[in-house]
């Protein structure tokens, strides 16, 4: 099964080979090493991985349907923090009395509003299995109605990549009401563990970490799944000639509302896996830079390939760190700078590197 | 399959021949932006029929198919396919399932997909989502993919990006996927642009050999290959029916000659 899923994608092996060594090798360098052997990984970078592994889970979920579905999806962003919500919403009820009011019943932020009782949509978030449904679920009920409306009406190309901003937009704006019930501004944070288990403990975070990975090689699997079958050729004949697709019976409409709700389920998925590791969600992951961003990582990876988008995601948000780090009012043009230059000399992106060298390769054994 | 057989199954019990013709056009009005593409057209294709539809450049053909297949819809009027399926009332894929088959004008094809995969795509069977999911090719299916790349040539270009062809092999390739698309109607928007004489020869024949038991609906421009293929000719002129009958009679026609050599 496995086997016949990867056949014929070199770089999926690699980039799933190496990621499976860094599961292995990362907690065994953490636990084992003593802190001071140079070889040692401290917990901070385990988590700072973890984290990129939930971007690189992101990144795929938007490669889906950009790359291979041709919709410039500009609102992902808003799925993830989504997602990110509803597993912030189950950490925030784990708090329990610990919270600065010792109210047991009510989240910090709520006894501050002077509320009295749990508004209605926090019931059942106590609970892990229902709060794990919600990851998946909301994003994907709000991306289906989305695209319910908006690929009915046939809106697609840049009006629709602006639709997918205003939606994170008014999110952001909804998020950031205190009346909303949660935790506005300031969103979630102050979180203390998650099933039993503390979030501060190493091995909660080496947890973290392998299940992000996890996440990201499933992920990975069940896109490539897609993108396999005869679904994906179809989805791929909408993206090159989508009325053409239509006369020869397919409802387009239909396919990319399917493509767009698993790809909003994955990222919800991705967010829910983000806070823990962050320790906060707050309004400001549904900013539509942030979108936009994702989109910039899997352009520099190479569209359309899948690992590219892991790629990508890792290498940009690696630099992001240390730039940052370095000098953080340089980041948002060393970004530009990248995207243009990745736009005009790479239009494959760092994936399409190998293919842009072996294509030479065989043209010049061609003229010889 | 099965599930593939069984939705076809439907849609043939729907399409009811029995007054002989498969499709009514009857006064279809379209303007856009005041333009009259269509002005009170009225078209009858008989079942088993080969019809050839000509006319000077603006006279309404494209219009015409883009009615029939759904993609533009007419401002008064009705289209019929058979007794009982209202046209107008249909999305492009479901024209398409019900057994509407349609050429571009422009070769269009899926360049990114292989040869076989376009045959693929094109082919009959259930076009759900969750059933392409899990679709895999059958025996059947394989044996029409071949068939029909033998029939149009390009068999040694099975595993060749569509992209790649060039523009007479990809006339060929989309007349393959109307093939296995196996519809009941077939519309073929300039089959012979950029051809040789040798290909035109070719496509002639198989156009030919297909109607009968289908119905072939051929808009050219191309006046030989015309006469080579037609029993029954409609010419166009200015959205509506201007003449009707054997080539002979049409090109003896004098309002044909007048809208043809002009004034």
């Amino acid at each position: 099964m496995l086997l016949t899923i990867l056949r014929n994608d070199r770089g999926g092996q690699i980039m799933l080979s190496v990621l499976l060594a860094t599961l292995i090798a990362v907690p065994l360098l953490n636990l084992l090493v003593p802190a001071g052997n140079p070889l040692h990984v401290p917990t901070y970078l385990v988590t700072l991985m973890g984290k990129y592994l939930t971007y690189a889970l992101l990144a795929i979920a938007v490669d889906l349907v950009w790359g291979y579905l041709g919709i410039l999806s500009l609102g992902h962003g808003a799925f993830f923090a989504l997602g990110g919500y509803a597993m912030g919403m189950y950490l925030m009820r784990q708090i329990g009395d610990r919270g600065v009011y010792g109210n047991p019943d009510l989240p910090d932020f709520m006894v501050f509003l002077n509320w009295k009782e749990l508004p209605w949509f926090w019931y059942g978030f106590d609970m892990f299995w229902f709060a794990m449904i919600m990851v998946i679920l909301v994003p994907g009920v709000l991306a289906f109605l989305f695209g319910w409306l908006a690929f009915r009406s046939r809106v697609t190309g840049v009006y629709l990549s602006i639709m997918t901003q205003a939606l994170t937009y008014a999110l952001l704006l909804a998020f950031f009401r205190n009346e909303m019930g949660f935790g506005g501004n300031n969103g979630l944070t102050d979180f203390k563990d998650i099933l039993g288990f503390s979030l501060q403990a190493d091995g909660t975070r080496i947890a973290l970490f392998i299940a992000s990975g996890i996440a990201v090689i499933a992920g990975y699997l069940l896109c490539r799944y897609i993108i396999n079958s005869k679904l994906g050729r179809v989805v791929v004949a909408i993206r090159d000639a989508e009325s053409r697709t239509r006369f020869v019976g397919y409802k387009v409409e239909n396919y990319k509302v399917w493509v767009f709700t698993v790809s909003a389920m994955l990222a919800g998925i991705a967010g829910a896996l983000y806070v823990p590791q962050v320790g906060i969600i707050n309004p400001g992951e549904f900013s539509p830079l942030n979108s936009i961003e994702i989109v910039i990582w899997v352009a520099i990876g190479g569209r359309a390939t899948l690992y590219g988008a892991v790629l990508g995601a890792i290498l940009v948000n690696y630099s992001k760190t240390v730039f940052t780090g370095l000098m953080p009012e340089s980041w948002l043009f060393m970004l530009g700078a990248l995207f243009v230059l990745v736009t005009l000399y790479l239009p494959q992106g760092l994936a399409g590197i190998v293919n842009q060298f072996k294509a030479r390769r065989s043209s010049k054994q061609v003229t010889a | 399959m099965s599930d593939g057989e069984g939705a076809r199954f439907i849609t043939e019990q729907k399409l009811d021949t029995s007054h002989k013709a498969i499709l009514y056009l009857e006064d279809l009005n379209v303007s856009f932006d005041g333009f009259k593409a269509i002005n009170n057209l009225s078209l009858y294709i008989d079942k088993g029929e080969l019809r050839c539809i000509i006319g000077p450049n603006g006279a309404g053909k494209t219009t015409m198919m883009d009615i029939i297949t759904g993609k533009t819809k007419p401002d008064s009027g009705q289209a019929w396919f058979g007794q009982t399926i209202d046209l107008l009332k249909m999305t492009e894929p479901e024209i398409a399932n019900a057994g509407i088959g349609r050429k571009f004008q422009k070769p269009t094809v899926f360049e990114s997909h292989t040869v076989a995969e376009n045959l693929e795509l094109a082919m009959h069977g259930n076009k759900s989502v969750w059933y392409s999911l899990k679709a895999k090719l059958t025996g059947t299916q394989q044996f029409l993919i071949d068939d029909t790349l033998r029939t149009i040539g390009l068999t040694e270009h099975y595993y060749r990006p569509a992209g790649a062809l060039s523009h007479g092999q990809k006339q060929w390739l989309e007349i393959g996927m109307l093939l296995v698309q196996e519809p009941h109607l077939m519309l073929v928007d300039e089959p012979v642009a950029g051809m040789t004489h040798q290909e035109m020869d070719r496509t002639a024949e198989l156009l030919v050999s297909l109607a009968g038991e289908r119905s072939v609906v051929v808009v050219e421009h191309d006046m030989e290959f015309v006469r080579s293929i037609a029993d029954k000719v409609t010419v166009l002129h200015q959205g509506s029916v201007l003449a009707e009958g054997s080539m002979d009679e049409v090109q003896n026609d004098p309002r044909v000659i007048e809208v043809y050599l002009g004034e």
